[in-house]
């Protein structure tokens, strides 16, 4: 199972973005892209946000849900407590990302308002938002138990750096819908289609687009 | 009588994904086929009912501060059983094509908004009926979405096909072809977009109806007419 960080890059970007191609964080997608400020600073906290909890979740598969085998050992069991067979992943997977993903949520917010105050002031107010991004919990699902080698999931190195190009993926799908949907308030819109269901048909019309990066430099994802 | 309003206000008036814009990410990646939009469905009522009641029982007990978290951990207990039991009675295309839908359960903002919103404040007999009624509300909303993409994009019903039509050695409908993209990522974004401009369409609609009806004709006439006659009086008057 090698992959290479270009094929994962292009693959989470442009292939499959996030939101386009994987209907992952759709609620800021269409909540958030009303302003461009906006959608950037909801982009960048998931970048951050999704980076991070994709580390953490890759550890959390690897070292605690799977069970022991040649390529990694389960904490657990070195510490001489009982691992099931098939480790813990089908009872703690779900409740242990989530858990994870909302302290880890809290945590950026508070060192970031302790250490970066204006950064906190730029993205302060989205973090809250994330914990129930399904975006970060659907990479990180996807980072590890639904990746191609469930019963490796991707490495926490390799991991980490899709979490990273998941939320570059998603700050990209941000950054063009709420340009085109600056320019749609000011169109005559139908009145039915006002506002949101132009948004989807404009988001229709970008997956459209995204879809003609399929297979690009024979990548498949 | 309160309890059945809790359930049948919800579907149409309060519905989650037309009305309240809630839950969107399993409602565009599912619907491809009307088995999986109703399986999505499925699972996602029982985490919700099950959740409403718990949070509605345990309400009172549930520190303000934290009360958040302790939602989160209680969906997360249902989505784990609702995932056991899927594997275990789904068929394996359906746990396929709902993948990691199913565990995402957890942050679907349906559940989240309604534990926050309804069960924290209502009794558990409410809160049961209200998880049922946004239930069938989530349902109606799929199945119209999955009918729409399976039937045009993939040119089937609950997975049969429609075309060609036969009736012995006589064909009566050519076999057609699908509209493909339908059933892939743009069709979906474009297909609910479609819904939601009917929706507001029939609204629109209906409120226009609804404020021609409340406005009685004549009085409103008697009372335009002053203003009319002004009007034509600057206009002639500029006219001279």
């Amino acid at each position: 199972m090698d992959v290479g960080y270009t094929e994962l890059a292009i693959g989470s970007i442009l292939i499959s973005n996030v939101v386009l191609a994987k209907f992952l964080g759709l609620c800021p997608f269409f909540g958030v892209s009303r302003r461009t400020s906006d959608a950037v600073g909801m982009g960048l906290a998931v970048v951050f946000v999704m980076s991070i909890a994709s580390a953490a979740t890759a550890l959390i598969y690897r070292h605690l849900l799977l069970p022991t085998t040649p390529e990694h050992t389960n904490l657990l069991g070195a510490l001489g407590l009982p691992v099931p067979e098939g480790g813990y992943v089908l009872i703690l997977k779900t409740i242990s990302y989530i858990l994870v993903i909302a302290v880890l949520v809290q945590f950026v917010e508070m060192v970031l308002r302790k250490t970066v105050p204006a950064l906190y002031r730029a993205l302060g107010i989205y973090l809250p938002l994330i914990t129930t991004n399904c975006a970060v919990m659907g990479v990180a699902l996807l980072n590890t138990e639904a990746w191609r080698d469930p019963a490796n999931g991707l490495p926490v190195h390799l991991a980490t750096f899709n979490g990273f190009c998941g939320g570059v993926g998603f700050l990209v799908a941000m950054l063009l819908m709420s340009g085109i949907r600056e320019r749609l308030t000011e169109l005559p819109v139908p009145k039915a289609f006002k506002d949101l269901p132009i948004a989807f048909i404009s988001g229709g019309l970008m997956a459209l687009a995204f879809m003609g990066f399929a297979n690009l430099f024979g990548i498949a994802v | 009588m309160g309890l059945l309003r809790d359930f049948t206000d919800k579907p149409i008036k309060h519905n989650p994904v037309f009305v309240l814009v809630l839950g969107l990410c399993p409602t565009l990646a599912v619907t491809t086929s009307l088995k999986n939009g109703v399986a999505m469905a499925a699972a996602a009522t029982a985490v919700l009912v099950c959740a409403n009641v718990l949070i509605s029982l345990v309400r009172r007990f549930i520190p303000n501060q934290i009360r958040i978290a302790c939602y989160i951990v209680i969906i997360a207990g249902f989505v784990t059983m609702v995932e056991i039991v899927m594997k275990a009675v789904a068929p394996a295309a359906i746990n396929q094509a709902l993948g990691i839908f199913i565990p995402l359960i957890v942050v679907n903002c349906i559940i989240l908004g309604r534990a926050e919103a309804f069960a924290s404040r209502h009794g558990p007999a409410s809160s049961l009926m209200d998880g049922l009624g946004i239930g069938v509300g989530f349902l109606l909303a799929l199945v119209a979405i999955s009918l729409v993409r399976e039937v045009l994009g993939a040119g089937t019903l609950w997975g049969y096909r429609l075309t060609p039509i036969r009736m012995g050695d006589v064909t009566l409908v050519p076999e057609v072809e699908p509209v493909a993209v339908l059933g892939m990522a743009p069709g979906a974004f474009i297909v609910i977009g479609l819904l939601f401009a009917l929706f507001h369409w029939i609204g629109n609609r209906r409120r226009e109806a609804a404020r021609a009806a409340a406005v009685p004709a004549v009085p409103q006439v008697a009372r335009d007419f002053p203003k009319k006659a002004a009007g034509e009086a600057s206009v002639s008057a500029e006219g001279a």
